[in-house]
Order: structure tokens, then sequence, then C-alpha cells
């Protein structure tokens, strides 16, 4: 396995043409001591409140917490179908606004050439939604 | 400014009218009530003639290159993206005619399973869009998003039935197969793409040129090769990467198992060719021992595994995994010019012919649903004969015409590629893929003994609606015609082979 | 850029392997759907250190590509397996065996 890891490495490098050797990627520093002060501020934090805290445990106080009342049932109960098809038609239209950041930072190099074919786009999604809609897939219940 | 002409949009029109006419099924058939939902069929119909047309334009625009007397040379479009050659607009109609046969078989068959709805055709339109992408794709961004259309378009499509457990469990399989493929094939491209800084075949040609020279470390190279190969095999249903067909093919929708298996089948081969042929022509060497054992394995599978069905969906699954063993041969042979063009024609004769036998046995098979009976066990073929003489005497002929037998188009199909392997010198290939036809004899006789030979199980007359009956003298008329009178056919598949007259193309192609 | 490429294509490939072993490996059948997404984002990590080693943005412009196809097959998915789950109650790969493997 870690033959193997090493040759693809060895192969993946034959990229690195006229590169010199490999040495601490030094651009990375802030982004290692970012992730080193974001771990040590929670784990600090815990520390000093576990050291300081009274500790008294009952029933009560352990259980969940759903605004003052008792909890109902299991938290790992089944969810209506009706999120899952919320939850699919949000990942496609999420997804499209993809194409118009791009297109965005450069409308004005594009100018109406790029303005149309964007506005192409968005019909062929608008359709979609039409379609969506009529069908009822929108709709609570 | 990255300014497209007018001839861009005129490539892109057959595509561009078939997504117009799939998005107008698509608000139609919200106008529409349960009993006129057959105008859909015919908004789709409309959109495939309109298409066809659009495509009739470009082959007129090779035909006044010939006048003028230049070389044939590809037309280019979008920045070079698009590539519109003789061989893509010869997929073009072959797609647009299986898509319009589909139509034609599936109108009584999706009314007899209560799934008639306008997204099935708005569906078909667009898996055809996206074929064409992968036959006139240059640029590996455009083939990917046209392999992912057909396949998206064909997943919904197999679990179109979707109160039916066959057909959920079949899309889901299908789907998750067809998403492993994907990622594999994406990861291919990936490396092909890190080799030459671009997406375009060419310059991928170029670069994969450069990276095979001798005393080279070749094990990107390789790696880009297998895993873009591991993708397109599964998308082929090559053995060891068939598992997801004979499944599909079963829970699916009589009708689309009859699409997938021609025009699927034909938009993979095609991107298979592309990526083959115009990008990965250096690789040639390393990629033929691949081929030369897949292809054997595939013929072994698919033949073995189809002596035992008892299901005529599944059957003819594996037979069309056979049949993808033999068509590999023709790539085994030669490029398109070396050493012979032979192995690539016989791959476009192939696929033509395939195209119609495939349909119209699905045909048949679609014709047998009913009420209470799914009719797609061998048992339910039993008697044919007695209750509907003619469908029995087609189905007989597809049969033959699919083990190759000579009067019929399928021996066309196999003659130039066992030809071409012969010519190549691949004469222990050659007996071996002949001696698997002689096996796949005995199970497409088996299929029509239950017609002829048994008596039947029922009295029930098989109801045949005139779309059908259409659609079934089509795919027959062509697999005799062919079979009998090839001469225009053969010349339209030579005509469409002459991508390379122009010496740069041919340069890149070698 | 101090990191050479070869790091990020290892990364890509070991993220591809966790992918494909994921996918063999899993039952799930959620599971096995976001093992694919795994893969799919290796193939991402590909293009975008390659489009940054050549200089071109075509390996970028795939991966937006590459994001909208993972996305609807995502949604396609999800609609399949609610429909296998409406006519099967489970979620278990290895219960999903009408058709003969």
């Amino acid at each position: 396995m870690r033959l193997t890891a090493l040759y693809l490495f060895a192969s993946f490098s034959d990229f690195q043409q006229g590169r010199g050797s490999v040495q601490m990627p030094e651009n990375y520093v802030p982004a290692f001591i970012f992730i080193a002060v974001a771990l040590a501020i929670p784990v600090v934090t815990l520390a000093i409140a576990k050291a300081v805290r009274p500790d008294n445990p009952f029933g009560t106080k352990l259980m969940p917490y759903e605004c003052g009342v008792d909890p109902e049932g299991s938290a790992r109960g089944r969810y209506t179908v009706r999120f899952y098809i919320v939850a699919i038609l949000f990942v496609v239209f999420d997804v499209e606004t993809i194409f118009l950041f791009p297109w965005a930072v450069q409308a004005r190099t594009l100018k109406a050439f790029g303005f149309i074919e964007m506005m192409v786009f968005l019909a062929i999604l608008i359709v979609g939604y039409i379609w969506i809609w009529k069908k009822g897939a929108l709709e609570w219940v | 400014m990255p300014g497209f002409h007018r001839g861009d949009y005129l490539l892109a029109l057959p595509m561009m009218l078939l997504t117009l006419f799939a998005l107008g099924v698509l608000l139609i058939d919200l106008l529409l009530d349960r009993s006129s939902k057959v105008i859909n069929a015919w908004a789709a119909f409309a959109g495939l003639a309109f298409s066809a047309a659009a495509v009739h334009n470009i082959q007129r625009a090779f035909a006044d290159q010939a006048a003028r007397g230049e070389p044939s040379s590809p037309f280019f479009a979008f920045s070079g993206t698009l590539m519109v050659d003789r061989f893509a607009v010869f997929f073009f109609y072959l797609f647009l005619a299986a898509a319009a046969i589909t139509i034609l078989m599936s109108v009584r068959y999706l009314e007899v399973e209560d799934e008639h709805h306008g997204e099935y055709y708005a569906l078909i339109l667009f898996s055809v869009v996206g074929m064409m992408c992968m036959a006139a794709g240059n640029d590996l961004i455009l083939l990917f998003i046209g392999l992912e259309l057909m396949a998206v378009s064909t997943y919904i499509l197999v679990g179109f039935l979707r109160r039916d457990r066959r057909s959920n469990e079949a899309a889901l399989k299908y789907l998750l197969l067809g998403a492993f493929s994907s990622g594999i094939f994406a990861y291919g491209l990936s490396l092909l793409y890190g080799l030459a800084g671009s997406t375009n075949l060419q310059q991928i040609s170029m670069a994969l040129g450069n990276a095979m020279a001798p005393g080279k470390a070749r094990v990107v190279p390789a790696v880009a090769l297998v895993t873009t190969a591991a993708g397109l095999f599964f998308k082929i249903a090559a053995v060891p990467f068939h598992q997801w067909a004979p499944d599909a093919y079963e829970g699916a929708p009589t009708s689309i198992t009859g699409f997938m298996s021609v025009a699927g089948k034909a938009s993979a081969w095609a991107l298979l060719l592309r990526i083959f042929l115009f990008a990965l022509g250096p690789m040639r060497p390393l990629y033929v021992p691949i081929l030369v054992f897949v292809a054997i394995a595939t013929m072994t599978g698919g033949n073995l595994a189809a002596l035992t069905q008892s299901n005529v969906k599944r059957l003819f699954a594996y037979s069309s995994i056979a049949h993808v063993g033999y068509i590999m041969l023709g790539l085994i042979a030669g490029t398109a010019f070396l050493p012979n063009p032979d192995g690539i024609r016989g791959i476009l004769v192939y696929l033509l012919v395939y195209t119609f036998m495939n349909l119209g046995v699905f045909g048949v098979i679609a014709s047998l649903r009913r009420r209470d009976i799914i009719g797609d066990e061998l048992d339910d073929l039993n008697g044919l004969f007695f209750k509907a003489p003619t469908e029995a005497v087609l189905m007989l002929t597809f049969l033959l015409s699919l083990a190759g037998i000579p009067p019929l188009a399928g021996f066309y199909g196999k003659y130039f590629i066992f030809l071409a392997l012969i010519e190549s010198g691949h004469y222990a290939l050659a007996t071996l893929a002949v001696i698997y036809v002689a096996v796949s004899a005995y199970y497409y006789l088996r299929v029509a003994n239950a017609m002829f030979m048994r008596t039947a199980g029922d009295r029930v007359p098989v109801t045949i609606s005139p779309g059908m009956w259409a659609g079934l003298a089509i795919t027959g008329a062509a697999t005799v015609v062919i079979g009998i009178y090839p001469e225009p056919f053969l010349r339209m598949v030579n005509w469409s082979m002459h991508v390379a007259q122009n010496p740069t193309v041919a340069q890149l192609l070698r | 850029m101090t990191v050479p490429l070869s790091y990020y294509l290892v990364l890509s490939a070991i993220l591809f392997s966790l992918g494909v072993l994921a996918f063999v490996v899993k039952r799930n059948i959620i599971t096995v759907f976001m093992s694919i997404e795994l893969m799919l984002n290796a193939v991402n990590l590909s293009f975008v250190s390659f489009a940054a080693h050549w200089h071109r943005l075509s390996g970028q412009i795939f991966v937006f590509f590459v994001m909208v196809v993972a996305a609807a097959e995502a949604a396609v998915g999800l609609a399949i397996i609610i429909a296998v789950f409406r006519t099967r109650e489970t979620l278990n790969i290895d219960r999903v065996n009408l058709l003969k493997l």
C-alpha cells in the first residue's frame, strides 16, 4: 500500500518540471496558526468551565431542551417525505447559481451577447420551475 | 469578445430544436387531460422531424463542400468545442431514427402501464440532445455534459413505472453504477486534462503523442487510459463492467429497454470512438491489448449467460452485451486509417443494422404487455405464431438477423467486422467470434422455438396498435432491405467515414 | 505556490480511492451515494490543481459542470431512492434484490 502510494507520488511528480526540492509551504503558516487558535479557544474554554463549575447532574436537567416542554418521542423519528422533495428541488436550483456567478463577474465584457445567453439559460430554468409549480411539488401537504 | 457566429448556431440547431420541443412538451403536458396525452407523442415526433431537417441542412453543407472540390473537413463551432463532421451526422440520423421508432412503439405501451405522461417524451428528446453532444463533441466538457444528459434522462426513464418495484430497483441499480462509472470516467478525463493542459481532443492527442515518446514515464498516461476506458466500458456494458445491464434492461419499461439498447449503446460507442480515435490515438499500442481482453470476456460472458435465461428481456440484455463484444472487434481491427478502415466501417454498419433489429425485438415484446400479463417471460411467447402470425414472422426475422444469417441485415455488420479482423491478421479472434455467433444462434432459436413449436397458454388475442405496427413495419423493412440491397446504406456509411480526407485531420488521427 | 502539484494529485487519488472503496463496501444506499460524491470531488480537486498548474481556466470550468452534474444526479438519485423506499420500506442495498444479479 505504502509502496503504491510512493509510486503514485513519484509518477505524479513528473508534472513538477524543473522545480527545486520540496520545502515547507510558508504561505500556509498563517492558516496553520489560524487552525491552532480555532482549536485552542473551545478546548481552553471548556477546560476552564469544567474546572470551576459546580457539578450536580439530575434527571430533569439532563433532558433534551425543547422550549421548556417535555420532549415527545424519539429524536430519530422519520420525517415526512415532503422534506425530501423540497431538499431535492433546493439541490438543483441552488447549484444552478454556479453559472450565474462567473457571468456576473464578466457581465461588462460579455455585454449583450452574455446577457442573451444567460437569459436563455434562465428561461430553461423557469420552464422547469413552472413545471414543478404546476405539478404541485411546492405545495405543503 | 467571444463572439459566436451564425454558423455556430446552425450547427447546434438540431440540438437546440430538440431542447425547445422537449420544453414545449413539458409545458403542453400541463394543459392536457389524461385522454389526450397522445398529443405529446406527436409534438415529440415533430421535434425529431425538425431536428432531422436541421441535420439534413448540415449534410447539404458537406455536399456543397464536395461540389466545390474541397476535401471533406469538419465544421467547428463554439470555439472548437463542437465538431460536426460526417461521422457525427451519421450518428445524428441514427439517434433521431431510434427515438422516432421508440415513440411510435411507446404510446400504447404506456397506456397499458397507466403511466402515460408527457415527461416521458420530453426525457427521450433530452437524452437525444445528450447523445448528439456525445457524437459531435470535440471537447471533454461537452462530451461529459452530453454523456450525463443522456445518462440522467435514461435513469429517470428506466424508473418511469414508479409504482412498479422492478422498475424502481432497476433505476436505482442503473443510477448507482452509472454515476459510479461517470466518476471513474471523469477522473480519467481530469488526468487527460492534466497531461495536455487543455480539454480539446486534438490538443490531448498531441500531448499524448509527446508523452508516449520513448524513454518517458508512462504511469500517468496509463492511469488516465485505464480509468477513461473503464468508464466507457461501463457505458457500453462490456464485461467485466456489465452487471447493470441485465437488471436495468429487465426492470425498465420495455420501450425504454429498446431505446437504451440501441440509441444509448450507439451514443456510448460514438463517445468511445471519439475518445479512442481522436484523443487516445497515440496510445493505441497500449489500449489494443485491453480491448482484446475485454472483447473476449464480453463475447464469452454475454453469450454464455444468455443461454440459460428464462426472461426474454434479460436474454436480450445478455445478447446485446455479446453484440458489444463483436463491435469491439472492429476497433481492434483498425482505426479509421491504420492499418485499415474496415474495422470502423464495420462498427458503423453494425450499429446501423443493430438499431433496427433490436428495436424490432423489443417492440414485439412490448406489444405482448397486457393488463394482467407482463409478457417478458419466455413462456409468454409460446404459440405467438398461432395468435399473431405476422408479428411472429417479424420476430423471427429480427432473431435471424441478430444471429447474422446471410440474407438479413445483421449479416453485414458481422461480415465487415470479421473481414477487417482477418485483413489485419487477427485470425484467432475471428475464429472465436464465429464460434460465439454459432452459440448465439442457439438462444435465438430457443425464442423462435417457443413462438412456433409450443402451444399458447391462453387464447387472448394480441392487440397491436397502429403506432406499434408502424414501428414494426419500419424496423422489419429495414432489416430485410439492408440485407437484400445494402448498397445505399453502405454508401451512407462510406460517406460518413470521409472525415479524414482532410490531411490535417488525418494527421491528428494517425 | 509552494505546495507542489503532486501533493494535490496524491490527495485527489486517495480521496478517489476512498470513494471507490466506500462504494464497494457500504450497504446503505444514501452512504453509497455519498461515496460517489466523494469520487466526483476528488475529480474536482484534480481538475482545479491542474488548472492552477497550467494557468488555464478550462479545468475550473469543467469543475462547475461536474458540480452541476453531481447535483442533478443527486436530485434524480434521491427521487429514485424515495420511490424505492415507498415500494419497499428499506434502504439496505442487499434487500433491494428482486432482479437477480
